[in-house]
């Protein structure tokens, strides 16, 4: 190991930290505050919580490890990292769970004083690994963690259990010391949070001083970093999570729209976290409603749109199977509706809390009947917002259901969001109808005045929406076929098929509003990446890397799935080879072979893990040859 | 048209024809679902409600047809869930006068979940419920409500489910507003659904309904003049228990309910239990009688509890966050928590 050189520490252009202990062990907050410190140190940033499916786990088992890992840089950063940099491991189990993400050569920081024989056991190691050889290929910082921490705070009068609570404040000033972050926000932090108990205050502002100072003065510690500033947009940023960015989209929809936003849901991971995050603010008129299942919390907001505001629900894969009967009705009586499903493993409860893309073709295809939908997909946690913003003007704009597919990687991750100003979001205006007009009445069979419910936008073909409480123009809606016009039951056979027709063709409209396809690196040769939804970061990550190797490969990220980009076949036909990442067994494929009666070349993963660009450079570079 | 009908209209200008729309009613003929419908268009114009402001939800089955009939708002959903939709509906717009329509397999089979939910919560709806102890829709086969035995399509040897009493269901999902009326008496169904449309809260009417097709009679003992007085009991809040033209009384012996025999020397009307509805010991003693051949069935108001609704509550709580807060902007919102700016 070399000495320690405090005095010029090296320049990195970007870095991963992985900060990985017991649950009770505080690491997403001590994530959270590395997030924070290089927010302020202007990187940019993207972040991935993996916490336990357990809610308490056993102390000092694997199982209940719980994780936060952070990449941030002067570069542009695409994903929470492929490979870490600093391992900071609070125990033995923590160590074992996270060992092997960390890139060879890289630094693993442990807290020595969790590896007694018991702890050992608890992990479920034969054999000691800070001594059995196994980290050879890592640098290994060892710490008495747990010890420095109760002599730093020998003097207090806190208990044993409150002083050990501490020690991740030791492991953040550590790791802040390390990549030369500034402490003032941390302690900005304690202060605040800790107002009201100045010993506890104290004692945590004091180990965080002592982790940094550690790091001045242990010769154990071999490197120092710095990461300069991002050069990235001006602007206002914040980190946001995908979970809080929809439920910002779904709030400044209804602020933009001046309808009042109504949230059905019954609780699923990963879907809860928009409830309790929408569920706060209720000063915008958010209605949350939660509902007995999943069945009641679409209804209920298919029933909120049918008054006139904008109904709402989210789930996961489990609870869309449960809304499809709904989602039906929406289709049939053609009223908007917002559909979140943030997609986990599955089938069946499946992988509860990890990320897959497995419910594309149910969000296509899982209804009984003609009932297609549009299908809008976020490519980052910060797109979240857009694509919820959108879906909803999308609905009620063509009157339709509309099926946002997130994931868990989107909606517990974060990134440097730049906050749009107001008015830059599109514009989002409603047509109510509110009176009788020429275009929508007509004499019915006993000559009195009748409102036609199903009379239609030219632009649009969507139908005229009338909020009950209008006089004159009641009228009923519900599942059974609908005359054209009149919105009367039917079962004519030539209505039925026109208004089959109908319904499929409004949805292709939407279409019309999409901006160009953006194609990213080449724009004609031999590969284009083409990929939906959150897999964004790591292909574009891929894409840089081979381009950069002097390759020239295209990449398209599609945010819009159904229906597909108007302008996409003819870019398809600019490439020889075009390659499907999914993390799926294979879905938007037969979508894309079945629409352009091509070849496309597949790339699936399906471990409930999201890509590292590793493996989509190593697919490329396969099909390049 | 069954027996006892008058017909009336005209309240707030508004006449029964105004609430019928051009649509024909499709139901089989003779089936009490008609009753029904022309009692409903006959109460609306005397409840004093904007036309617009009414909305019918109903589920599917014969009953599911109910709002393409009426001339209001209306939306004809899916099997069981019209409680979900209303509830939506009714806490979106507090103003709408929201009634839902229902089957008995409709509410207590597929839609149990939704009916008892939305009564626990107290959605200030009317809840009709058409029970005809039969599946209509579906041509035939038993439902929750059907007597254990009942031979149908779907149980040639007799069903082997013990029934639910809609009544007790309500009462037992804490309904703030229980009644029962029949689709043979127009007078007291007309007088139900006012109270029922009174009370602010969710009101839970059974309305015993005669499916002539399926299920012809299921009732009869209770709506049919020879049978009637000694087998239903008309409940008035404040009045002794008495049926049979007054010959006959129901007591309380111990926790139970006793038929006494008022023209006896032993008994007389004194004896009897005074109806109170908003008594909810009462409620559940009357609400039983339905396994006992002994005891006349009870209609009329069963139960009735003024609670806040939860339309209110949510929109009262609405208010005090926005008191409280302030009125959101969505510029602060998005540049709430940790911001940093570059320039
Ligand atoms: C999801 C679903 N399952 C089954 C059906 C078929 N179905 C229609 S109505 C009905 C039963 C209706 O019985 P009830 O509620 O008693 O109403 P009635 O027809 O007697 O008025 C059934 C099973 C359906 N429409 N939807
Ligand atoms: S089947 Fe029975 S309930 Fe249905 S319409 Fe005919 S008579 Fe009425």
């Amino acid at each position: 190991m070399s000495a320690p050189d405090t005095a010029a520490p090296t320049s990195i252009p970007e870095a991963t930290v992985l900060f990985a202990g017991d649950s009770g062990d505080g690491m997403q907050l001590t994530g959270s505050q590395f997030t924070l410190a290089s927010a302020y140190a202007h990187n940019d940033l993207a972040t991935l919580p993996d916490y336990p499916a357990e809610i308490r786990a056993p102390a000092g088992t694997t199982y209940g490890v719980s994780g936060f890992q952070l990449h941030f840089g002067a570069v542009d950063i695409h994903t929470p990292g492929d490979k870490v940099d600093l391992l900071i491991a609070m125990n033995a189990a923590a160590l074992k769970v996270h060992k092997h993400r960390v890139r060879t050569g890289g630094t693993i920081a442990v807290n020595t004083d969790a590896f007694a024989d018991r702890d050992l056991d608890l992990a479920d190691l034969d054999s000691n690994p800070l001594t059995d050889g196994s980290l050879a290929d890592y640098e290994v910082i060892e710490i008495p963690l747990t010890t420095l921490t109760r002599d730093a705070l020998a003097d207090t009068s806190l208990s044993k259990k409150q002083v050990d609570r501490s020690k991740n404040m030791f492991a953040l000033g550590l790791a802040l010391w390390m990549y030369s972050r500034p402490v003032a926000p941390a302690e900005d932090w304690i202060r605040q949070k800790f107002a009201d108990q100045p010993a506890i205050r104290d004692a945590n502002l004091h180990v965080l001083r002592k982790g940094t100072h550690y790091g001045e003065t242990i010769e154990a510690i071999g490197h120092r970093y710095t990461v300069d500033a991002a050069a990235m947009k001006p602007g206002t940023y914040r980190a946001i999570r995908g979970a809080q960015a929809l439920a910002l989209g779904l709030v400044a929809a209804g602020d933009q729209s001046g309808l009042d936003v109504f949230y059905g849901s019954y609780p699923i991971t990963p879907a809860s976290d928009i409830l309790h995050e929408i569920s706060k603010h209720k000063n915008f008129g958010v209605i949350t409603f939660q509902a007995e299942d999943e069945i009641a919390a679409v209804g209920s907001a298919v029933g909120a749109s049918f008054s006139g505001n904008l109904g709402v629900c989210a789930t996961s894969g489990p609870g869309v199977a449960l809304k499809t009967e709904t989602i039906g009705l929406a289709v049939m009586t053609e009223l908007p509706l917002v559909v979140i499903n943030m997609q986990r493993g599955g089938p069946s409860t499946g992988l509860p809390t990890k990320p897959e893309q497995g419910d594309l073709l149910q969000a296509l295809y899982g209804r009984n009947g003609e009932a297609p939908l549009p299908v809008i997909a976020p490519t980052s946690p910060g797109d979240c917002f857009y694509a919820a913003y959108e879906a909803a003007r999308i609905a009620t704009k063509y009157m339709t259901p509309v099926m946002l597919l997130a994931d868990g990687y989107l909606g517990n991750g974060s990134e440097a969001w730049r906050i749009p100003s107001i008015d830059d979001l599109p514009p989002f205006d409603v047509r109510f109808e509110t009176g009788p007009t020429d275009r929508t009445m007509h004499k019915d069979d006993d000559g009195n005045d009748q409102f036609l419910p199903y009379v239609r936008h030219e632009d649009t073909l969507a139908r005229v929406w009338a909020r009950p409480g209008t006089p004159k123009l009641e009228h009923r809606i519900g599942g059974l076929e609908k005359e054209a016009r009149t919105g009367n039951v039917s079962y004519d056979a030539e209505n039925h098929q026109r208004m089959v027709e109908t319904r499929a063709a409004k949805v292709e409209r939407v279409a019309q509003d999409y901006p160009p396809t953006a194609v990213h690196g080449a724009t004609e040769g031999e590969l284009l990446v083409l990929g939906w939804g959150s897999t964004k970061g790591a292909i574009e990550e891929a894409v840089e890397r081979v381009n950069e190797s002097g390759r020239r490969v295209g990449r398209v990220q599609l945010r819009h799935v159904f229906p597909l980009p108007r302008d996409l076949e003819e870019i398809l036909d600019r490439f020889e080879t075009i390659l499907v990442p999914e993390l799926n067994n294979g879905q938007l494929i037969r979508l894309l072979r079945d629409t352009y009666l091509r070849d496309f070349q597949p790339l699936n993963k399906i471990q409930g893990r999201p890509f590292r660009a590793e493996e989509i450079v190593a697919a490329i570079e396969n099909h390049l040859g | 048209m069954p027996p006892g009908f008058s017909g009336d209209g005209g309240g707030n200008g508004l006449s029964r024809k105004d609430f019928q729309s051009d649509q024909d009613v499709r139901w089989c003929p003779g089936c009490g679902d008609y009753a029904i419908l022309s009692t409903v268009q006959r109460v609306l114009p005397e409840l004093g409600v904007d036309k617009e402001n009414v909305v019918f939800i109903s589920g599917i089955g014969c009953s599911g047809r109910f709002p393409y009939y009426m001339d209001t708002y209306g939306m004809h959903s899916i099997h069981g869930r019209a409680p979900a939709f209303a509830t939506g509906l009714k806490v979106s717009n507090p103003a709408l006068d929201v009634w839902i329509v229902t089957g008995d397999g409709d509410a207590l089979s597929i839609g149990g979940n939704h009916l008892i939910h939305a009564l626990r919560r107290n959605i200030d709806t009317q809840i009709l419920l058409f029970n005809n102890k039969i599946y209509g829709l579906t041509k035939g086969q038993y439902s929750p409500t059907s007597e254990l035995g009942k031979v149908t399509k779907s149980t040639p040897y007799g069903s082997v489910d013990a029934p639910f009493n809609p009544v007790a269901v309500a009462l037992g999902a804490d309904a703030s507003f229980v009644g029962r009326t029949m689709d043979r008496d127009p007078k007291h169904m007309k007088a139900l659904m006012k109270a029922a449309h009174a009370h602010a809260g969710a009101s839970f009417l059974e309305i015993y309904q005669n499916c002539n097709i399926f299920n012809d009679g299921a009732f009869f003992e209770f709506t049919e003049r020879d049978t009637k007085s000694e087998r239903a009991l008309f409940v008035e809040d404040g009045q002794p228990l008495t049926y049979a033209n007054g010959t006959k009384g129901l007591r309380l012996d111990g926790l139970s309910l006793e038929a006494i025999d008022l023209e006896s020397d032993r008994w007389s009307v004194s004896d009897c239990l005074v109806y109170d509805t908003s008594d909810r010991q009462m409620a559940h003693l009357l609400g039983r009688i339905f396994w006992e051949d002994d005891l006349p069935r009870p209609f009329g108001v069963l139960y009735q509890e003024a609670r806040p609704t939860y339309g209110d509550l949510v929109h009262q709580q609405l208010e005090a966050v926005t008191e409280k807060k302030g009125a959101g902007t969505l510029h602060d919102l998005l540049h709430s928590g940790d911001t940093w700016t570059i320039d």
